[in-house]
């Protein structure tokens, strides 16, 4: 049996998922004997280059990139898995859904202490190269259909290693339930 | 307002922290609203922080902070009342005050703001103007009422106007009509006051308990719990004082049922509760009357002034050894209020949030002290067992639900009010007495039971069967269900979650959410899996009946309607509801 291809990838996520994926130490080895890397900020392979079977996304959307990326996983991967908080909450970006995009982009570009004397112009940057912001930070179950979810801000190492370990063998996960508690 | 003023009213309760409700009810009476200026005076005098004393301000809704009008207009946005033209009387008041909806117009002279419902189901449109019901609204009404308050006319004046009455004794019964459409054996019916009380003290408490138990009696809230057993648990509690508390917090929606029991019944609960405390050995009765119902806090003191004349409360009731009195307690407009525990917060002056149990309120309740709560119903049914015995009691209904029923039926029948019924009755035989045509649904027990369709009608009005606390709400066939009636009863579970759990604090919205979802044809498959599975873990992880039962609107409508959401869903796993233009939408304008 050919070796499952994994992609990985960060949106609107702090990488801290993706250092938590690397804190499974040695056994990063191990999962490299078991899988292949395509697409990923790990390997720097900038374009899908053959199907996948899973991915692996951190960060919920706030730009109109994060969405194409996004639908370029699910048009890509059998299976979706959404890793840590943010995927599946919006997460920490998520704090601004109930402030005003514009009140957001006035506070980061003109009312900010480092930006009101040297801004006088008042301008909102924007360029056809640069993401267009969304309205709030969407979950990505919100934009498109995800099979997995893996709690935690960061997710612990060792349940990302799980998780993975059981979508290649086939086995049943267990997760513990201090993983899932939030009180 | 000042200063003085408050400590004036602080005085009167004398800075005592458990009745801070009254406290705070007074200074709204006195003065339209509570200023937050007055909180840390009010917290410092009753020994609690200024934040406790917003905690509690903040909870109900018929508290407020800043001015809410001379004339303070509350319109019940519940189905029943939407049903019956609601919306048209809200647009003309709106109209002839140029008041929006929950605000006061800038003359401070009206206040216009939406409540849930306010009892009086079987009168709808109805509101609630500075404690006043005005029932059967009609536009032109609406426009005379507004005309009157514009000249500045005291309430009782437009009621006696509008209903053409000038007898100022029965001004409840001219606001609000009983509707008793179907007397019964036990409760709707003649009853000789104090008689029951005269008998029991005659006897020893253990044999009144006895009796009590051998009837059967189940409570009549909802939850249908034996009395006896209740009564029991507060029996074998050593400590002193104990407590009997009235639940007259009827808040369920589409239930009206304890309001003609409180007006033309009032001896059977004053005597039951009596009866109790002589049962239990408290020497203390509460009434948690809700404040929608403070129309009715006047009648109820009277006649406790008659009781205490006639030596029936007191000191050495009727020339026994035994005391007891009776008091009511005001509420300030929260549903949670009527589960016990919540009930008991609110009597002590806090948030209305449901207790964690154990300790029971047998043990722990009112202030600590052993607690019995039992609802008006449950009460006024005591003095009957006493007089007439148990077996009287249990030759009636069915074999696990002695007794009659107080069922308020209302919607869309010719009949609405309040009808006594043996338990075992049918659905089919109570739509028939109620007079429907073409039904399509009932609600049993309100939003919080079930909404069932034809094919159960057949089911029978006991515990064994579908239980209510006695809200039967009609849908005819003209009604869409899923647009009309079930987001109607999710919004009053948002409202009304006191936020303590999570599931019920969060899961309320995520289900109207993917209501929503559902009606604008985006639903899945998955979506209904995912509320059957919080409907679940509501159940599992909310401390009280609100959380639990929250759900019910859709589970049981998934449950009995399961065409009307086939009809709506996509055989799909999954639908996105995103759409990139709409959300980048925001952006391109302000970057234009």
């Amino acid at each position: 049996m050919s070796k499952p291809i994994v992609a990985t990838t960060s949106l609107a996520g702090c990488f801290g998922c993706h250092m938590s994926l690397l804190d499974i130490d040695e056994k990063v080895l191990d999962l490299f004997k078991l899988v292949e890397l395509n697409k990923s900020p790990l390997n720097d392979i900038k374009k899908f280059n053959k199907k996948c079977d899973v991915g692996i996304i951190e960060g919920g959307c706030a730009n109109d990139e994060n969405v194409h990326v996004l639908k370029d996983f699910r048009k890509n991967c059998n299976t979706l898995i959404a890793l840590g908080s943010c995927a599946i909450t919006g997460g920490l970006p998520a704090l601004r859904n109930n402030i005003k995009l514009k009140e957001c982009m006035e506070e980061a570009y003109i009312n900010n202490i480092t930006t009101k004397d040297n801004n006088k112009e008042e301008i909102i940057p924007c360029d056809k190269d640069i993401p267009k912001i969304l309205d709030r930070i969407y979950p990505i179950n919100e934009v498109v259909k995800i099979d997995y979810y893996i709690p935690g801000c960061p997710p612990r190492a060792k349940l990302i290693w799980l998780t993975l370990r059981a979508l290649i063998t086939g086995e049943e996960v267990d997760i513990p339930y201090e993983v899932i508690k939030y009180d | 307002m000042t200063n003085s003023d408050i400590q004036e009213i602080l005085g009167k309760y004398n800075n005592d922290r458990f009745r801070l409700m009254d406290i705070l009810l007074d200074i709204q009476d006195k003065y339209g609203y509570i200023p937050k200026k007055f909180f840390n005076l009010i917290g410092q005098a009753v020994g609690l922080s200024s934040a406790k004393v917003e905690e509690t301000v903040t909870f109900y809704h018929f508290f407020h902070t800043s001015p809410k009008g001379k004339y303070t207009i509350y319109l019940n946005d519940g189905i029943v009342a939407t049903m019956k033209g609601r919306d048209n009387i809200l647009k003309q008041f709106s109209e002839q005050t140029g008041c929006q909806i929950n605000s006061v117009s800038k003359d401070e002279k009206f206040g216009l703001f939406s409540t849930p419902c306010i009892g009086m189901s079987d009168q709808e449109p109805a509101a609630i103007i500075n404690k006043h019901i005005f029932t059967n609204l009609t536009v032109e009404k609406v426009n005379r009422i507004v005309r009157l308050m514009k000249k500045d006319t005291p309430i009782q004046k437009i009621i006696q106007t509008i209903y053409e009455s000038d007898k100022v004794q029965n001004l409840i019964h001219t606001m609000v009509t009983d509707n008793i459409k179907k007397t019964g054996s036990v409760l709707l019916n003649k009853y000789k006051r104090g008689s029951a009380v005269k008998k029991s003290l005659n006897k020893n408490p253990e044999e009144i308990l006895e009796e009590i138990k051998n009837s059967n009696l189940r409570g009549r809230g909802g939850a249908g719990f034996p009395t006896g057993t209740k009564w029991e648990f507060c029996t074998k509690s050593k400590q002193k004082p104990k407590f009997i508390v009235c639940n007259a917090d009827e808040g369920e929606p589409g239930t009206f049922k304890d309001r003609v029991l409180l007006t033309n019944y009032p001896e059977l609960l004053f005597d039951g509760m009596i009866i109790a405390g002589y049962t239990l050995g408290a020497e203390h009765g509460i009434i948690y009357l809700r404040y929608e119902y403070s129309y009715l806090k006047n009648f109820l003191q009277s006649k406790l002034e008659q009781y205490k004349k006639e030596n029936l409360l007191g000191k050495k009731i009727v020339n026994s050894d035994f005391n007891f009195d009776i008091r009511i307690q005001l509420g300030a407009g929260s549903y949670v209020c009527g589960e016990e525990t919540a009930l008991i917060e609110s009597m002590e002056g806090k948030r209305g949030e449901p207790r964690n149990r154990p300790p029971f309120p047998a043990s722990c309740g009112y202030v600590n002290k052993p607690t019995t709560v039992n609802n008006v119903e449950t009460l006024s049914c005591v003095p009957k067992i006493i007089n007439h015995g148990s077996e009287w009691f249990k030759s009636f209904g069915t074999e696990e639900s002695a007794g009659t029923k107080l069922l308020s039926i209302c919607g869309d029948c010719g009949n609405s009010g309040v009808f006594e019924i043996e338990f075992g009755m049918t659905i089919n035989e109570m739509l028939e007495m109620a007079d429907t045509i073409e039904t399509q649904a009932v609600v049993v027990a309100g939003p919080s039971g079930k909404i069932i369709s034809e094919n159960e009608f057949n089911r029978k009005i006991c515990f064994e069967d579908l239980a209510t606390a006695g809200a039967m709400i009609i849908i005819g066939k003209q009604r869409n269900l899923l647009e009309e009636v079930v987001p109607n009863f999710l919004d009053f579970f948002i409202d009304e979650s006191c936020g303590s759990c999570t599931p019920c604090r969060v899961i309320t919205t995520h289900a109207k959410n993917r209501l929503k979802k559902i009606l604008a044809g985006k639903g899945t498959t998955k979506d209904l899996k995912d509320i059957k599975s919080w409907g679940n873990l509501m159940q599992k992880s909310n401390r009280c009946g609100l959380g639990k039962t929250a759900l019910n609107p859709l589970l049981t409508t998934i449950k009995f309607f399961p065409e009307l959401y086939e009809r709506l869903i996509k055989d799909k796993e999954y639908i996105s509801e995103f759409n990139l233009e709409k959300a980048t939408a925001d952006y391109e304008k302000i970057t234009k």
